[in-house]
């Protein structure tokens, strides 16, 4: 059975402010969930939560497999996977930005290579793997990391405003590429915008956050 | 104005001719400096790294500490040393006073704050997306930490480099613990301050040049090293 996350009653302070109140949900489905709000509504502030960055000020994350509640620990940690609006690019090739987190699970070189070739080939960056990644575009920038993401086949995948500060061309290039993960995988992908017909064009599910509050 | 053209054209023939005391002092120039060196990175980039990416008590006594130290003068280091090693000091003992490696130690000394200082600044610098992306990835803090020193790794060669180059030009300290014994503790740097003493200008002048040649190299280095570190988000 596949990974589940289950969030209950969270609760979330910024200097004194609720930035998030009682915020429950099930993500028991496969599919994408789009989870919409204003800007500084809290959505990157609940994907951080979810995906174990942060810690709630009250309320839980819980993952569950089987019906049983897994541990929140490195084991899990590598079960799922946040992609950052700043991805955090590494000041090296894009190749081994994304051989990145193969590397430290100490897969073998051959592997890493045909796993981070389809990868790049599946975010229409094969040609520029030898490239410094800090000299890419912006867009391109964005498709490295969901990239980077994609190659460790992430049983939840979190993508933090993945077309924000994109330009038009690159916003439907990773729309395309999120509606392609549904249908060659069999998981879980939140995202988080503000755009709404990218909602309406990748996600199955919509949840609202507004005011601190998650609706469905 | 003719015995510094002199000077020069004597000078250019030692190097010319690759002297043979010339050939030995740089040697054990770049030996004594080249060690010192080795301990100060050794010893100052974990502790750099340290202070850069973790919070803990006293840290900013600890870099209060390391950047007074990085204008530490020479003759100061020499005399607490000389007073440490001497035959009526703590570790007199160990007979290393007038050897090399008592110039080593002096010049560890001096080099670590550079490395270390300089190292935390470098760590500082990286940008905290990398590490939080890092964790994303499922790295452990093991990794975290040295994917961070991975990316501080241009800032941390200047480092080294810039420390080198302070090494290289000092003479304060090693003449002091040194005594400047010919072909035993005799480097660059002294003898071009004993040589101009006697006179004796060639050799002065040929290590002068030898050590602005080393001191060019330095600086083309670091600056490589700096423009490498340099390249920036140009959308983010």
């Amino acid at each position: 059975m596949a990974l589940n996350l289950v969030i209950s009653k969270i609760k979330k302070f910024y200097n004194g402010k609720e930035v998030l109140k009682d915020c429950s949900f099930s993500f028991d489905k496969s599919g994408i969930y789009v989870l919409m709000g204003p800007n500084g509504s809290g959505k990157s502030t609940l994907l951080r939560i979810c995906a174990l960055l942060e810690q709630p000020d009250t309320g839980e994350v819980n993952y569950f497999e089987d019906n049983k509640a897994l541990q929140n620990d490195l084991n899990l940690m590598r079960r799922i996977t946040l992609v950052l609006p700043n991805i955090g690019a590494f000041n090296t090739t894009v190749f081994k930005n994304i051989a990145y987190g193969l590397k430290i699970r100490g897969m073998k070189r051959e592997e890493i290579k045909e796993r981070v070739e389809k990868a790049l080939d599946f975010v229409g960056l094969l040609h520029k793997k030898n490239q410094n990644a800090l000299t890419l575009s912006s867009g391109e920038i964005k498709r490295m990391g969901i990239a980077r993401a994609i190659v460790l086949e992430p049983e939840i995948l979190f993508l933090d405003e993945p077309t924000a500060s994109v330009d038009t061309e690159n916003t439907k290039i990773i729309e395309d590429i999120i509606i392609q993960l549904k249908k060659n995988r069999n998981s879980i992908v939140i995202m988080s915008t503000h755009d709404t017909s990218s909602a309406k064009r990748a996600g199955d599910f919509v949840l609202f956050l507004n005011d601190g509050k998650l609706v469905s | 104005m003719n015995f510094i053209l002199e000077a020069f054209k004597q000078a250019f023939y030692l190097i010319v001719n690759l002297d043979r005391e010339l050939l030995t002092i740089i040697c054990l120039s770049l030996e004594v400096s080249g060690g010192a060196l080795l301990i100060a990175a050794i010893t100052g980039i974990p502790i750099g790294a340290f202070a850069g990416l973790k919070k803990f008590y006293g840290r900013q006594a600890v870099l209060t500490i390391l950047n007074t130290f990085m204008g530490l003068p020479p003759v100061v280091v020499g005399l607490f040393l000389y007073l440490l090693l001497s035959r009526s000091g703590p570790f007199g003992f160990l007979s290393l006073l007038y050897t090399p490696t008592a110039m080593v130690i002096a010049q560890s000394i001096l080099a670590f704050p550079i490395v270390a200082a300089l190292t935390h600044s470098a760590c500082v610098k990286v940008d905290s997306n990398v590490r939080l992306a890092a964790k994303t990835l499922g790295a452990t803090s093991l990794q975290i930490t040295l994917t961070v020193i991975r990316e501080a790794r241009y800032g941390i060669i200047a480092a080294v480099v810039a420390a080198f180059g302070r090494v290289m030009a000092e003479v304060g300290s090693i003449l002091i613990v040194g005594g400047n014994i010919a072909g035993y503790t005799r480097v660059m740097t002294t003898t071009i301050a004993l040589e101009t003493d006697k006179g004796n200008f060639e050799l002065a002048m040929a290590l002068g040049i030898i050590l602005l040649l080393i001191s060019f190299a330095i600086n083309f280095v670091l600056f490589s090293f700096q423009k490498k570190g340099v390249i920036k988000h140009q959308w983010l």
